[in-house]
């Protein structure tokens, strides 16, 4: 039982790293019609300047906004730079410059911080672990985790269903033009809108950091479990985000847990471990062709 | 886009074409010998992967530039295409059984066969689920199955897993000796003359019309009763078999295969010939594989960090020009982009 509990808030804390680059990602997609490959960078760039940061001052409430501030920063340049020139053209293009962005970013990472993954302390004030219900310990960090991005996605909601921002962000994936023709100025709103995807990458590289090691290629691999849950939850819907979301992080995190363990009764032991790393591995993607199947828009598409 | 009705329309281009296709088979003909008098023997084997890789970017085109799918998964056909020709040869060394059967073989008539039938049933399958999407759920759905047979590889530890199977010897054909490097870089020519061949029958076919219908306007298609969905599940896995026959290829010349040709920057670098070459047309997509290829090496020569020119070279491209290299030279002729 405390097995499961643990590996329950486990698969909490990936899927809310997954909501937090979902989010972003599908309200790019929603509003501008844009695909950016490249939103795994920002998670990476918010990751590696959380780490140097703490290396150079050692104080985790330093390095915390500075990994989001320069996700953020990254994130508007590459609006203002590249991302804006795309907005008309076919989603072909798109995935190319942003692949063409993703080369860049990683090669200079590696020119800029080497091959070595780079560690992060968990700080002080987080470190340790509480009894949660008399039944399971877990790690304060990880919870804090759960909680921030909770938090966030509340904060998201609030944002989208009750602030003027958000009308216009709904109204946006609703109708661009009409949005455009009613006078909003709307070459800022996406500014600010890839600004705010990017911060939420930077937010989920920053708090993975500590808890994995800061890499690159660290981007990639979480863009394509993002791609799933968007896939999962129905592009453009923040909602169907936080439930792919959900539903991947914990089939992937229980499949981790429990597949070995089941397929050891079949076979040898390193047989069934390599057996069970690859189906977990390939379990999520099987969640999403089931989930295609029966809902080819996903489960909670964004109209209608 | 090069339309289809062009070809009729400009007859003395038309002329001028043949000759230039004509001119460039011949030195590739005798490519082999060039090097020997230039004394680059290296150029043989980086014409032969350039070959080997424009059969795998023309099959995507023909899915991409025709019949406008966007897959992001190619590799993973291209992949298994090696993976059939490791597999087979590796029961033919060790004379294990598979599936119970006498199965190992190294015979390239049979190896490239097999490898071309397995790609194409992945193909069909993966396609067959991945085609209920479109746009941009069909990008991010080929890249999610292709990233998913990727780690099946990886955990397949009987074949390597991570590290890969080594073929040790090329596969044999009856007559010839494959292990010579430049036998090995006409006989990848000859097939991708084939292929090439193959291709431009389908375009000009009525299936290929109506992939390029599909790709003008799938509703329109509908519309006049073409169930659409076959069409696109056909052209997906012809696509599928091109990337397994290079696959196999690949397997055959590097003498190599591991998941690394399955990983999706293997996809992107097959989006990025495309592209380079032209979207659509015929040869384009070789002269993408060319120019990718040669510009890879060049620039890892210079430094190794070539990702970072390479990158903003990418984004520059798709910017500023349309339509790959023609657009490139469009621009820098000042033509007008038509």
């Amino acid at each position: 039982m405390s097995l499961f509990m643990e590996q329950a808030l486990n698969g909490v804390q990936l899927g809310v790293t997954l909501f937090l680059l979902a989010a972003g990602l599908t309200l790019i997609f929603g509003i501008m019609g844009v695909i950016n490959l490249a939103h795994g960078s920002l998670y990476m760039i918010g990751a590696y300047a959380m780490a140097a940061v703490a290396a150079k001052t050692g104080s985790f409430l330093l390095a915390f906004p500075a990994g989001l501030i320069a996700a953020g920063i990254v994130g508007v340049a590459m609006e203002y730079l590249v991302v804006r020139r795309l907005y008309a053209r076919d989603h072909l293009d798109q995935v190319l410059a942003t692949f063409g962005l993703i080369l860049f970013f990683n090669q200079l990472t590696t020119i800029l911080f080497g091959r070595q993954p780079l560690f992060v302390e968990i700080p002080d004030f987080l470190e340790g672990s509480v009894m949660i219900g008399g039944v399971v310990r877990y790690p304060v960090y990880r919870l804090a985790m759960i909680a921030v991005g909770l938090a966030t996605a509340i904060g998201l909601y609030v944002l989208i269903a009750r602030t003027r921002l958000g009308m216009l962000i709904r109204a946006g994936a609703t109708n661009r033009e009409m949005v455009r023709a009613l006078g909003v100025d709307i070459r800022l709103l996406y500014t600010l809108l890839f600004g705010v995807g990017a911060m939420l990458a930077g937010l989920a590289g920053v708090m993975a950091g500590p808890i994995l090691s800061v890499q690159v290629g660290m981007g990639e691999q979480v863009l394509i479990l993002t791609f799933v849950v968007v896939v999962i939850g129905g592009i453009g819907s923040v909602r169907g985000a936080f439930i792919g979301a959900l539903a991947v992080g914990m089939v992937d995190t229980m499949l981790r847990a429990y597949l070995p363990g089941v397929l050891r009764q079949l076979m040898a032991g390193p047989d069934a471990d390599a057996l069970a790393a690859g189906l977990s591995a390939m379990g999520v993607y099987m969640l999403m062709a089931i989930v295609l199947l029966v809902k080819p828009q996903g489960l909670a598409p964004a109209h209608g | 886009m090069d339309d289809p009705l062009k070809k009729t329309m400009a007859p003395r281009k038309n002329v001028r074409s043949v000759l230039l296709v004509a001119l460039a088979l011949v030195i590739l003909a005798v490519l082999p010998q060039l090097a020997q008098m230039f004394e680059q023997p290296a150029m043989v084997s980086l014409a032969t992967r350039i070959i080997i890789l424009a059969i795998a970017a023309a099959s995507l085109n023909l899915a991409l530039g025709y019949c406008g799918l966007v897959s992001f998964g190619h590799a993973a056909w291209y992949g298994i295409g090696g993976y059939v020709v490791g597999i087979l040869y590796n029961h033919y060394v060790s004379g294990d059984p598979l599936f119970g059967l006498p199965l190992g073989t190294d015979q390239m008539l049979i190896t490239l066969p097999v490898a071309i039938l397995v790609s194409g049933l992945f193909a069909a399958v993966f396609g067959a689920l991945s085609l209920r999407t479109s746009g941009v759920q069909f990008i991010m759905i080929t890249l999610a199955f292709a990233q998913m047979i990727f780690f099946f590889f990886v955990a397949l530890k009987a074949y390597g897993g991570d590290d890969g199977l080594i073929v040790r010897r090329r596969n044999s054909l009856p007559l010839i000796d494959t292990r010579d490097g430049a036998t090995f870089y006409w006989i990848c020519l000859v097939i991708a003359i084939a292929w090439f061949a193959l291709l431009r029958r389908i375009v000009a076919s009525r299936f290929g019309a109506v992939l390029s219908g599909v790709r003008q306007s799938e509703r329109r298609m509908a519309a006049i009763g073409i169930s659409t969905y076959r069409y696109k599940l056909a052209v997906f896995v012809i696509s599928g078999m091109g990337a397994g026959l290079a696959g196999a290829l690949m397997a055959n010349h590097a003498r190599f295969v591991s998941p690394d040709m399955l990983h999706w920057t293997q996809s992107g670098e097959f989006m990025i010939m495309v592209i380079l070459g032209g979207v659509g047309t015929l040869l384009g997509p070789a002269a993408g594989a060319a120019v990718l290829i040669l510009l890879e090496s060049q620039l890892a020569a210079f430094t190794e960090h070539w990702q970072v020119i390479l990158g903003p070279l990418l984004v520059l491209m798709i910017l500023f020009t349309r339509g790959g290299l023609s657009g490139l030279w469009k621009l820098l002729r000042g033509g007008s982009n038509g």
